[in-house]
């Protein structure tokens, strides 16, 4: 029965947990290992190469070769670094990249979470259409909305301004959102929603108490995704930002034609690398499974 | 506490389906009430109405003064049990039990307080800081009862909070239940289909039938005076035998006869149920209850006339008794009840109107016989049971008067 296999497991001595039997284990698991270390190898070369090309002087960059890095006296240095940091306008536009990206996440998966609740959860006339209607709106690419949305910010006297990008990224990224979350929420139990109900929980309560929390996987990950994608963005930005510039667009007005300002493309390119990096890891320990277990049967 | 009183009240879903009819009943307070029935019957439905859960059609619903048709079930100050637990996962058994509490604003310490208590009282305060998951079925389940007496609520409704648990933690869940309710003494209506959790937990007893209420009454009385063949044949189990019979007299004597049988109607039977003697010469119903049919070899000192003889087909022995499974060549009711019945059970009855009849009997342990004999079975004729096959209704004070109930 059910209730058996949700016993405490017992602890037992694993035989098979003796070291000659770890090591067997280990050695079958090896080739498999290897190939996918492999694997991963090959596709962290670009990176690998920005970020040793960004440790050059410019001058070096022409002359010399990666692997004098690593040889003594190596020619690495941190001198571009140094430089982008105090010279030029690319911390800047770093910060308003994060602006841009937190603001383009936080908006949409707000909104986002309380129409998917609405969605999933509450009766009201209209329902499943408007909800088809969100699910129509995925579709439309958002290079049609570039013009139009530009002379409207123009009237509004909000074109290039942080406000602006944000606002675009969460229009165009509340129907995936909505989408998702929806879908998520409606596996959520009927009888926890019913039973914090008659606990005496209102609907506000319920989003807050409950959905929310059991919803953290899909968040978290939708979180991610949006973030990604309006950190990287570089078609919005170029349009509505001329003076506002993110770091895409930064690095991109930095590309001269014969490319011979590497030592700022790279170390910039790189930290705007790094950055959402640490924000995947941040949030990937809350893509636990079985967040639901225990509730109903 | 408070009363509850079902007032007429009616459902029909959006699709046209009426799960619930014109039903009424009034469960007084501090009542341990079950509804019971065959699944589809509208209990569950009935349940939901009252936390708030479904819209009401029709009538009117109370809980003590208060009309509550149209508050929502947060307001309704009822607690409920899930058969599913629908326990928080994401909240330790503590803040899962306090939840009701923290939402009423109640000040900490009392919470504290009284999530210990219920705590104690079920017999989980081990487990206070784990998470659901980390439970087994059992305590999930007395989770769940902690979460509703923790409110000190008007009323407990439990929607067949037992029917995921193994068969022993049942038996002991079960009378854990009872005490605990008896102890409290709060208004509780107790969903269940199993007649044995109904008979054994409920002060009185709701049978419902198709949306409809069919009899409520204590338990004995339900099993001695069934109103009609659905409700004799549900309570009980086995389930009572039904057969086509004749009503005759004989040598001044009332005798039903069906098919070769013959089974005098004991006298006790007859003074409780007047209204037999209208059915002289007339069709009627024979219900007999497995545990009034023993094996004639260890009765050898009942009377000839109230024995069957039939053919063995399957002996259960279940050690303490046996459960003898005979045919004998009469007809067996049908009607439309009967074959409810039989699909709950999961049995088909086929189309062609057969001259034989299975039944059951409850014989005693030292009974010899085996499958293939040809037997003879003793009916204890106090406890006969008879209805209407026209109406389904069961024969006691006059020709067309119902049961007590």
């Amino acid at each position: 029965m059910a209730e058996v296999a949700a016993q405490q497991p017992i602890v037992v001595p694993d035989p098979s947990d003796t070291v000659a039997a770890r090591i067997i284990r280990i050695a079958g698991k090896l080739p498999v290992n290897l190939f996918l270390a492999a694997i991963g190898l090959v596709w962290l070369v670009p990176t690998i190469g920005l970020f040793l090309s960004s440790l050059l002087a410019p001058n070096d960059f022409n002359s010399k070769g990666w692997w004098q890095i690593i040889s003594k006296p190596s020619v690495a240095t941190w001198a571009n670094y140094s430089n982008l940091w105090n010279s030029t306008d690319i911390p800047h536009s770093l910060v308003t990249t994060a602006e841009i990206a937190i603001g383009g996440t936080v908006f949409p998966i707000l909104v986002a979470a309380l129409a998917g609740y609405a969605f999933a959860w509450l009766e009201f006339p209209g329902r499943d259409w408007l909800f088809v209607v969100v699910i129509g709106l995925l579709v439309v690419p958002l290079q049609m909305a570039l013009i139009p949305m530009f002379s409207l910010y123009n009237k509004l006297g909000i074109f290039d301004t942080v406000i602006s990008l944000v606002l675009f990224h969460t229009a165009f990224g509340l129907p995936f959102a909505i989408f998702l979350l929806r879908n998520f929420f409606i596996g959520i139990p009927k009888d926890i929603l019913e039973s914090a109900r008659i606990d005496g929980a209102s609907e506000v309560r319920i989003f807050s108490r409950l959905i929310l929390p059991l919803g953290l996987p899909a968040i978290a990950s939708l979180a991610i995704f949006q973030f990604l994608w309006t950190w990287n963005d570089l078609l919005v930005a170029l349009t509505f930002a001329r003076n506002t510039q993110p770091v895409t667009v930064a690095i991109y007005t930095n590309l001269r034609q014969f490319g011979s300002n590497i030592d700022i493309i790279a170390p910039a390119s790189f930290l705007s690398l790094v950055i959402p990096l640490a924000v995947f890891f941040a949030f990937q320990r809350y893509f636990v499974q079985g967040l639901l277990a225990g509730s109903v049967k | 506490m408070a009363a509850v009183t079902f007032d007429q009240i009616g459902k029909i879903y959006p699709d046209g389906f009426s799960a619930v009819r014109n039903f009424n009943l009034e469960i007084e307070d501090g009542e341990f009430m079950v509804l019971v029935g065959p699944s589809g019957c509208g209990k569950t439905t009935a349940l939901r109405m009252v936390a708030g859960l479904e819209d009401i059609s029709h009538g009117v619903l109370r809980i003590g003064e208060r009309v509550v048709n149209h508050v929502p079930s947060r307001d309704r100050d009822i607690a409920m049990v899930f058969q599913s637990y629908a326990l928080y996962p994401h909240l330790t058994v503590y803040e899962n039990i306090a939840f009701g509490l923290r939402l009423k604003k109640v000040p900490k310490g009392e919470i504290d307080q009284r999530v210990h208590e219920a705590a104690r009282v079920l017999d989980l305060e081990p487990h206070l800081k784990r998470k659901p998951r980390a439970l087994s079925g059992g305590q999930r389940q007395r989770v769940a009862m902690g979460r509703a007496i923790v409110r000190r609520p008007q009323a407990f409704l439990m929607d067949e909070p037992l029917s995921n648990l193994d068969a022993k933690l049942r038996v002991q869940t079960r009378a854990e239940i009872s005490k605990l309710q008896h102890s409290l003494g709060t208004t509780t209506i107790y969903v269940t289909h199993d007649q044995v959790e109904a008979m054994t937990m409920g002060d009185r007893v709701a049978v419902m039938r198709k949306g409809e209420l069919q009899q409520v009454a204590t338990p004995q009385t339900l099993y001695d005076r069934p109103v009609n063949l659905f409700v004799g044949g549900f309570i009980g189990s086995p389930a009572m035998n039904m057969i086509e019979a004749t009503l005759q007299r004989s040598n001044g004597n009332f005798e039903a006869v069906a098919g070769t049988q013959r089974v005098t109607v004991g006298q006790e039977t007859l003074s409780q149920r007047p209204g037999l003697t209208a059915f002289e010469g007339r069709e009627v119903i024979l219900g007999i209850r497995p545990e009034d049919i023993e094996d004639a070899a260890l009765e050898p000192d009942r009377a000839g006339d109230a024995r069957l003889h039939g053919k063995l087909v399957l002996r259960e022995a279940l050690g303490s008794e046996i459960m003898a499974h005979f045919t004998i060549d009469a007809p067996p009711a049908r009607t439309e009840e009967t074959a409810e019945l039989a699909e709950d059970v999961g049995a088909e009855l086929t189309e062609d109107a057969p001259q034989e009849s299975l039944l059951i009997g409850r014989f005693g342990a030292r009974s010899r016989v085996t499958e293939g004999d040809t037997i003879e079975a003793a009916v204890d004729t106090r406890a006969l049971h008879f209805f209407d096959p026209e109406t389904g209704l069961g024969i006691y004070e006059g020709s067309n008067t119902k049961g007590a109930g």
